[in-house]
C-alpha cells in the first residue's frame, strides 16, 4: 500500500466540490453565481481528472476516517480502477462545466440547478474511491438524489415531471438490488468493507446471486435491456450539459460499480453468469440502437444510442469474465481493456454530441429533428465538430470509436475453443449482435447529423439559427480533439489501462508504446495489428495527392444554380426527407415485428382536398410487458387489498386475535 | 497505389463490353471510362445554391478513403511495403467511413432523390457490414489472424483444405461483394430511372471534377472486392513478398487473368437476372448475414473437439 | 484417410443444410421443388463420395437410386401435380426470412449440441457429418410444421429422407436391400399422397389445410 496523498488530494477535492455547491445554493440567483460555480467545478475537475492520471501509475492507498456512522467509519481506497474511472468521471465533468460556463447564461432557474450540480460531481468521485459498502452506497443514493433534483430543473413541463418520477423508482430499485448484493457478499460477518468481501472468496450460488443482484443493480443506472426505460426519458429532460453527464459520465459509474464487484471482489463466479452478462449485452447492444433508429427527438436519440455503447460496453465485460472462467488471463485482459477503452471513448464522443444536441436547441428552440435543417450553414463550428462526434461514434478508422471495435472483435477472435456450449453459442452470436449494432448505429447518425445540420431548413427557427458561444464551441472542439487523438494514438490510453487490467486480473495487455511505427499489437505482431497514425497519414497523403492532381489536370470553374433534382425541383423544404422517411427502410426491415412498426396511409377520393395523413405507430414491447403489466398488476392488487381499509372493529380485532394463535402455533410447532 | 488506380477503369470497360456483346451491342470500347473521367476533369462544377462545404470535400475525401483501403489489398504479391498495416476490418471500416460521407453528401442539397438514396443505402449497409464482418470473423478463425496478407497466404498454403465454413464464406462473400458495389441484383448501375437508384440518386448533384471522382471511386471499390475475393478464395499465383521479378511477373500475370475472368463473369451475371426489388434485397443480405454466421458457428463448434 | 477426402464429404453436407435452409423461406412451390431436386443432387454425389471412400460398390447404386429417383422422377412429378393443380402461381405465406433462418441455425446448434457429445469416439470430421445430417431432418420437420399447404409438406418429408440418407451412408452400416425397401416405400406413400391430393382437391377444391380443417368442422 502506497502512501494515500493522491488519496487525501482526491478527498480534498470532493470537500471542495460539495463546499462549491453550498456556494451555489447561496449565489444561485447572483450574475455571477454562474461563473463562480462553474468555474470552480471546472478546476476541480482538473484537479481531479490529474489525480486520476497519477492514480493510473501509482500503488494503490487507503485511508480511513471517522465519517458517518461512528462505529464503521468509512475507509476509501484509490487504485488504478478509481484512477482510471475518476480520468474518465472528470475529464467528462470538467468538460461539460466549460461548456455549462457559456450554456448556463440561457437557464431559466439558475438556482434549481447550481447547487446541485457539483454535488452531482462530488457524489460520482466520491463512489469511486469508497472501500467499503456503506459509503459506497451513500455516495450511489446521493448521486441518484442530485442528478434527480437536476432532471426536475425544468420541472414546468409534465413530461419532465414523469421523467422524474420513473427516474426516482429505477434508482431505488438500482440502490436497493446493489444493497442486497453488497449484503450477500458481506455475509453472515457483517463486514461491508472491501478488503473482508475480497478475502471472503464466496463461491457457487452465493457469488452467482451476489453478482446477479449486482448486475440488476448496475444495469438499471448503466442502462442495460430491459432496465433502460428511464434513460430516454430521463436524459434529455434535463439541460444539456446535465445530460452530457448523465449519459457520458453517470453511466461509467455504474460500469464501475459492475467492474469492482465482478473482478476485484468476486474471486471466481461461476461461468454461466458470464453467457449472462454476453447475452445482456449483445441484446443491449441492438436493440438500444434500433430505439434510436426509431426516434426523431435528437436527444431521445442520443440516449438510446448511450444504451447501446453500454451494451458493447458490457459485452466486453462478458467476454472478460468467460475467458477468466476458463483460465486464461491474457484474453481477459484484452477483452477487458477493449471495455474499458470503449468506456473512455463513449465518454469523449457522447458528451460531444449531447454539448451539440444542447447548442443546437439553444440556437433553434428544438430538438425535433423534423423541425431543423440547414444548420451547417449558419453553425459552422457546431456542426463540424458535432461530426467529428458522430463520425467517432460510428466507429470509423482513424477516430477512436474504430479502435475499441477493433479491440473487442479481435477479442472475440481469440479463443474459438473455449469448451462450453454457452461460449461457443454466444461469442459468435455476439460476434453478429455486435457487428450489427455497428452498421446501424453508422445508419442512425447519418440520420441525425444529416437531417439536422444538412439539406434546407424545415422550420423557421432552424433557418434563422446562429452559432453558439465562444465557451461552448471550446468544450466541443476539445473534446473532438480528444476523439480525434486517441484514434490516432490509441496506444497511449492503452498503456495508461495496462495497470488496471494487471490489478484486477493479473496480467495485462503487451505493452504498446514500444510497437514500432505507434501501431497497437494487442496479441501478437502475427495475429493483427492496426495503426491508426499511419492510416491517417495515408489517408491525408492521398487526399493530398488528390487535390493537387485534380489542381493541376482539372478545370477549376464553379457555377452556382439551382438544385438540379432531376429537373422538378421544388422550393419547398417539406419535399425533402424527415427523419422518420429516413429511417423508413431499416423501420421496415428491423423494427415491423420486433416493434410493431405500421404505418396507415389516408389518402382522400379524387376532387377532395383534404390532405393525406400518414401516420405511424409502434409500440415498445419492452414496456408493454415487463412495466405496464406488472404496474397493471400492482395496482389491482393494491385496489383489491384496499378492501382492508374499510372492516368493522370485529374483524380488525380477529385479525389480530389470528395472528396470535398463529405465532404461537409456530411457536409450538418450532419447539 | 498506383497500380490498382491505373487498372480499376479498364475492369469497369471490361465489364461493361461484356454486358453489351451479351446483348448484342457492339458496346462502348474498353477505355471508355478513361476518356468519361478526363471528359468530366475538364468541364465546370455546377453546383446547387445551398450546397456546404462538406459537399465540396466529400468527393475528394470518399476517393481518398476507397483508395487507401484498395492500396492495402493484396493484388499481386502479398507481403508487400505496409502490408502489415491491411487488418482486414480495418479495410472494411475504411469502406464504411466512405459510405458514411457519401451517404452524408446524399442528404445534403436536401432534394428528395437524395433522401431516397441516403436512406436506402443505409438500410443496405446495415445488412451488408455486418454479413462483411462475420465472413471475416470466419475466416480469421480459419487464418489466425485478420491481416489480409497473413489469410492470404494461409489460404495458398496446403494446411486450408476444403472446409464447409470456406465454402460457405464464398457465397456470403459474393453478395455482400454485389450489395457493396451496387450491382444487379441490389442495384442498376445503368439505369436512369430515379425510382431505383440506391448509388446513382446520392450523386445525383454531382457534376464535372467531383463527378470525376466519385465515378473512380466506384471502379476502384469494383477492383478491391475482386482483388479480395481473388486473393482470398483464388490465391493461385500469389507471388509472396520479396519473390523477385520471376515471381511478381508470373503474379501479375495471375492476377491480370483473374481481373479478365471475374470482370466476365460479373458481366454475364449481371445480364442473366434480374434487379430485385428494394425490400426484397434484405432478404439477400439477411441470407448472407445468416451465412456468414453459419460459418462462423461451424468453425466455434468444430475448433473445442 | 487423407484430410481432403473428408473435407468434400463435409462440404457436401453442409451443403445439404444450405438448401434445407433454403427451402424454409421460399414461398414459391416450383422453386420449393427445384430447391429440393438440387438437394437431392448433391445428396447422390455425397453418397457417391462416400462410395468412393468406403470402397463400397452397392452405395453406388444407392446414389443412382437417389439422383433417379429423389432428384428426376419425383420433382418431375411434383411438378406435374403442382401444375395440375394450379397451384404454381400462388404465393404461400411464411414467416420472414430472418426469423426462419435464425430458427433453423437455432436447430442446428441444437443438433450438434446434441450428437456431438454423444458420438466422442468417432472421427471428428464424421461426428459433424452425423451433427449436420440431424440438422437436416429436424430443419425438414420444421418445414413441414410450418407449412400450409400440403404439396410443399411432401417436399418437407422428402427432405427429411434426404437426411436420413446421408446419416446412413455416413454410417457405412445401411445395406442395399434396405436402401432399395426404404426408397420403394417412399415411392408408394408418395403415390398414396398424390391420388389422395388430386381427390381432395376434387372435392373441397383446396389443398390449403387452414381451409381444410374448418371443413372437419374444427376450426375454433
Amino acid at each position: 500500500m502506497g502512501t494515500p496523498v493522491l488519496l487525501i488530494i482526491v478527498l480534498a477535492g470532493i470537500a471542495a466540490l460539495l463546499a462549491t455547491g453550498l456556494a451555489g445554493a447561496i449565489r444561485g440567483r447572483a450574475p455571477d453565481g454562474r461563473v463562480l460555480v462553474y468555474g470552480a467545478c471546472l478546476a476541480l475537475c482538473a484537479l481531479l481528472a490529474l489525480a486520476g492520471i497519477a492514480g493510473l501509475a501509482a500503488p494503490p492507498s487507503g485511508l480511513g476516517l471517522p465519517l458517518f456512522l461512528p462505529w464503521i467509519g468509512a475507509r476509501f481506497r484509490f487504485d488504478p480502477l478509481a484512477g482510471f474511472f475518476l480520468l474518465v468521471i472528470n475529464l467528462g465533468g470538467a468538460a461539460a462545466s466549460l461548456y455549462a460556463l457559456g450554456y448556463g447564461r440561457h437557464t431559466a432557474e439558475p438556482e434549481r440547478v447550481l447547487p446541485f450540480y457539483p454535488v452531482f460531481l462530488a457524489a460520482m468521485n466520491m463512489v469511486l474511491i469508497a472501500a467499503d459498502a456503506f459509503g459506497f452506497l451513500f455516495a450511489w443514493e446521493l448521486m441518484s438524489v442530485a442528478s434527480w433534483a437536476l432532471v426536475l430543473a425544468h420541472h414546468h413541463e409534465e413530461r419532465t415531471r414523469r421523467a422524474g418520477v420513473l427516474y426516482l423508482l429505477m434508482a431505488t430499485l438500482s440502490g436497493l438490488a446493489l444493497l442486497l448484493g453488497f449484503g450477500l457478499l458481506a455475509g453472515p460477518a457483517g463486514d461491508y468493507s472491501f478488503a473482508a468481501m475480497r478475502a471472503a472468496h464466496p463461491s457457487g450460488w452465493l457469488a452467482a446471486l451476489a453478482l446477479l443482484l449486482v448486475l440488476f443493480g448496475a444495469g438499471a443506472k448503466a442502462g442495460l435491456v430491459p432496465l433502460h426505460v428511464w434513460l430516454p426519458e430521463a436524459h434529455p429532460a434535463a439541460p444539456s450539459h446535465v445530460s452530457a453527464l448523465m449519459s457520458g459520465v453517470m453511466t461509467k459509474v455504474a460500469v464501475y460499480a459492475f467492474v469492482r464487484v465482478a473482478f476485484g471482489l468476486l474471486g471466481a463466479p461461476p461461468w454461466w453468469s458470464a453467457v449472462v452478462v454476453l447475452a445482456l449485452g449483445g441484446a443491449t447492444a441492438v436493440l438500444g440502437v434500433l430505439y434510436a433508429l426509431m426516434e426523431s427527438d435528437l436527444k431521445r436519440l442520443l440516449a438510446y444510442s448511450t444504451v447501446e455503447n453500454i451494451g458493447i460496453v458490457f459485452l466486453g465485460l462478458g467476454l472478460a469474465m468467460a475467458f477468466r472462467a476458463d483460465g486464461d488471463a491474457t484474453g481477459a485482459a484484452l477483452a477487458l481493456t477493449a471495455a474499458l477503452l470503449h468506456v473512455f471513448n463513449h465518454a469523449l464522443f457522447k458528451s460531444l454530441l449531447f454539448m451539440g444536441a444542447g447548442a443546437v436547441q439553444t440556437a433553434t428552440g428544438t430538438r425535433d429533428l423534423n423541425r431543423l435543417g440547414g444548420l451547417i450553414h449558419r453553425m459552422r463550428v457546431t456542426s463540424f465538430v458535432f461530426l467529428v462526434g458522430c463520425a467517432a461514434i460510428s466507429g470509423l478508422p482513424p477516430l477512436n470509436g474504430f479502435v475499441s471495435e477493433w479491440l473487442t472483435f479481435q477479442a472475440i477472435l481469440l479463443h474459438p475453443d473455449l469448451p462450453q456450449w454457452g461460449f461457443k453459442v454466444m461469442l459468435p452470436a455476439d460476434g453478429a449482435l455486435l457487428a450489427l449494432a455497428a452498421a446501424l448505429a453508422a445508419a442512425c447518425f447519418v440520420k441525425a447529423f444529416g437531417i439536422a445540420f444538412l439539406g434546407r431548413p424545415r422550420s423557421e427557427a432552424a433557418a434563422a439559427a446562429h452559432e453558439v458561444d465562444g465557451f461552448s464551441r471550446a468544450a466541443m472542439a476539445g473534446l473532438a480533439a480528444l476523439c480525434v487523438l486517441g484514434g490516432i494514438f490509441p496506444g497511449v490510453v492503452i498503456d495508461a489501462l495496462a495497470p488496471v487490467a494487471h490489478l484486477l486480473l493479473g496480467t495485462r495487455v503487451p505493452a504498446q508504446l514500444a510497437v514500432p511505427w505507434v501501431s497497437i499489437i494487442p496479441v501478437t505482431a502475427a495475429r493483427s495489428s492496426y495503426n491508426g497514425l499511419l492510416i491517417f497519414l495515408f489517408v491525408a497523403a492521398a487526399s493530398g495527392i488528390a487535390v493537387a492532381a485534380i489542381h493541376r489536370f482539372a478545370s477549376h470553374a464553379i457555377r452556382r444554380a439551382p438544385a438540379w433534382d432531376c429537373g422538378f425541383p421544388n422550393a419547398n423544404p417539406i419535399t425533402q426527407y424527415t427523419a422518420d422517411s429516413f429511417a423508413q427502410p431499416i423501420r421496415r426491415v428491423f423494427a415491423a415485428s420486433l416493434f410493431g412498426a405500421h404505418e396507415t396511409v389516408i389518402l382522400p377520393p379524387p376532387g377532395d382536398i383534404a390532405p393525406a395523413r400518414i401516420d405511424k405507430t409502434m409500440r415498445d414491447p419492452i414496456w408493454d410487458w415487463g412495466y405496464a403489466k406488472p404496474a397493471g398488476w400492482v395496482e389491482r392488487t393494491s385496489i383489491s387489498l384496499n378492501r382492508l381499509q374499510f372492516l368493522t372493529i370485529r374483524r380488525y380485532l380477529g385479525f389480530v386475535f389470528a395472528a396470535l394463535v398463529v405465532l404461537l402455533l409456530a411457536l409450538a410447532l418450532w419447539q | 497505389m498506383a497500380l490498382v488506380l491505373a487498372l480499376a477503369p479498364l475492369l469497369t470497360g471490361w465489364a461493361r463490353k461484356v454486358k453489351a456483346r451479351l446483348q448484342r451491342r457492339r458496346g462502348a470500347s474498353v477505355i471508355q471510362p478513361y476518356r468519361d473521367l478526363r471528359r468530366l476533369l475538364g468541364k465546370e462544377v455546377v453546383l446547387a445554391e445551398n450546397a456546404s462545404w462538406l459537399f465540396r470535400v466529400a468527393p475528394y475525401m470518399i476517393f481518398s478513403l476507397t483508395w487507401v483501403a484498395a492500396s492495402l489489398v493484396p493484388t499481386f504479391a502479398t507481403g508487400l511495403m505496409f502490408s502489415w498495416t491491411g487488418d482486414l476490418i480495418a479495410i472494411i471500416a475504411l469502406l464504411g467511413a466512405a459510405r458514411f460521407l457519401l451517404t452524408l453528401a446524399g442528404m445534403d442539397i436536401g432534394t428528395a432523390f437524395g433522401g431516397i438514396g441516403s436512406s436506402r443505402e443505409a438500410m443496405i449497409a446495415a445488412l451488408a457490414e455486418p454479413a462483411m464482418l462475420m465472413i471475416i470473423i470466419a475466416l480469421a478463425l480459419l487464418a489466425g489472424s485478420s491481416q489480409l496478407s497473413t489469410i492470404a497466404r494461409f489460404m495458398d498454403s496446403p494446411a486450408v483444405g476444403l472446409r464447409v465454413s470456406l465454402a460457405l464464406a464464398l457465397v456470403a462473400f459474393l453478395i455482400v461483394a454485389l450489395a457493396e458495389n451496387a450491382r444487379i441484383p441490389v442495384d442498376n448501375p445503368a439505369t436512369h430511372l430515379e425510382l431505383t437508384m440506391v448509388h446513382e440518386a446520392m450523386v445525383l448533384e454531382y457534376s464535372g471534377r467531383h463527378l470525376a471522382m466519385i465515378e473512380l471511386t466506384a471502379a476502384l471499390k469494383l477492383l478491391l472486392m475482386i482483388s479480395a475475393i481473388g486473393c482470398i478464395f483464388l490465391p493461385l499465383g500469389l507471388a509472396v513478398g520479396g519473390a523477385g521479378p520471376g515471381g511478381y511477373a508470373i503474379g501479375f500475370a495471375a492476377y491480370a487473368a483473374k481481373l479478365v475472368v471475374a470482370g466476365a463473369l460479373l458481366g454475364t451475371f449481371e445480364s442473366a437476372i434480374a434487379k430485385m426489388r428494394v425490400f426484397r434485397v434484405p432478404n439477400l443480405l439477411g441470407g448472407a448475414l445468416m451465412l456468414g454466421l453459419l460459418a462462423t458457428l461451424l468453425l466455434f463448434v468444430s475448433k473445442g473437439l | 484417410m487423407g484430410g481432403s477426402a473428408f473435407d468434400v464429404a463435409h462440404t457436401l453436407a453442409g451443403l445439404l443444410v444450405l438448401g434445407s435452409l433454403t427451402m424454409l423461406y421460399q414461398d414459391r412451390l416450383v422453386a420449393l421443388i427445384n430447391v429440393l431436386a438440387a438437394q437431392s443432387v448433391i445428396l447422390a454425389a455425397s453418397v457417391a463420395w462416400q462410395a468412393h471412400l468406403q470402397d463400397a460398390p452397392d452405395l453406388f447404386i444407392t446414389a443412382a437410386i437417389a439422383l433417379g429417383f429423389k432428384a428426376i422422377f419425383i420433382p418431375a412429378a411434383l411438378k406435374r401435380i403442382v401444375v395440375r393443380l394450379g397451384l404454381h402461381r400462388e404465393i404461400e405465406t411464411v414467416a420472414g426470412i430472418g426469423v426462419t433462418m435464425l430458427a433453423g441455425m437455432g436447430l442446428i446448434a441444437l443438433a450438434m449440441e446434441v450428437m456431438l457429445p454423444v458420438t466422442s469416439r468417432v472421427d471428428p470430421v464424421a461426428r459433424q457429418d452425423i451433427a449436420l445430417a440431424l440438422s437436416v431432418v429436424l430443419i425438414g420437420l420444421l418445414i413441414m410444421v410450418t407449412r400450409r399447404n400440403a404439396v410443399s409438406q411432401v417436399v418437407g418429408f422428402l427432405s427429411i429422407d434426404n437426411g436420413i440418407s446421408l446419416a446412413a451412408t455416413g454410417a457405412r452400416g445401411m445395406p442395399l436391400v434396405v436402401e432399395i425397401s426404404v426408397a420403394f416405400s417412399v415411392l408408394v406413400a408418395f403415390i398414396v399422397i398424390g391420388i389422395f391430393l388430386f381427390r381432395i382437391r376434387e372435392r373441397f377444391d383446396t389443398v390449403d389445410l387452414g381451409a381444410l380443417d374448418a371443413f372437419r368442422g374444427e376450426r375454433r
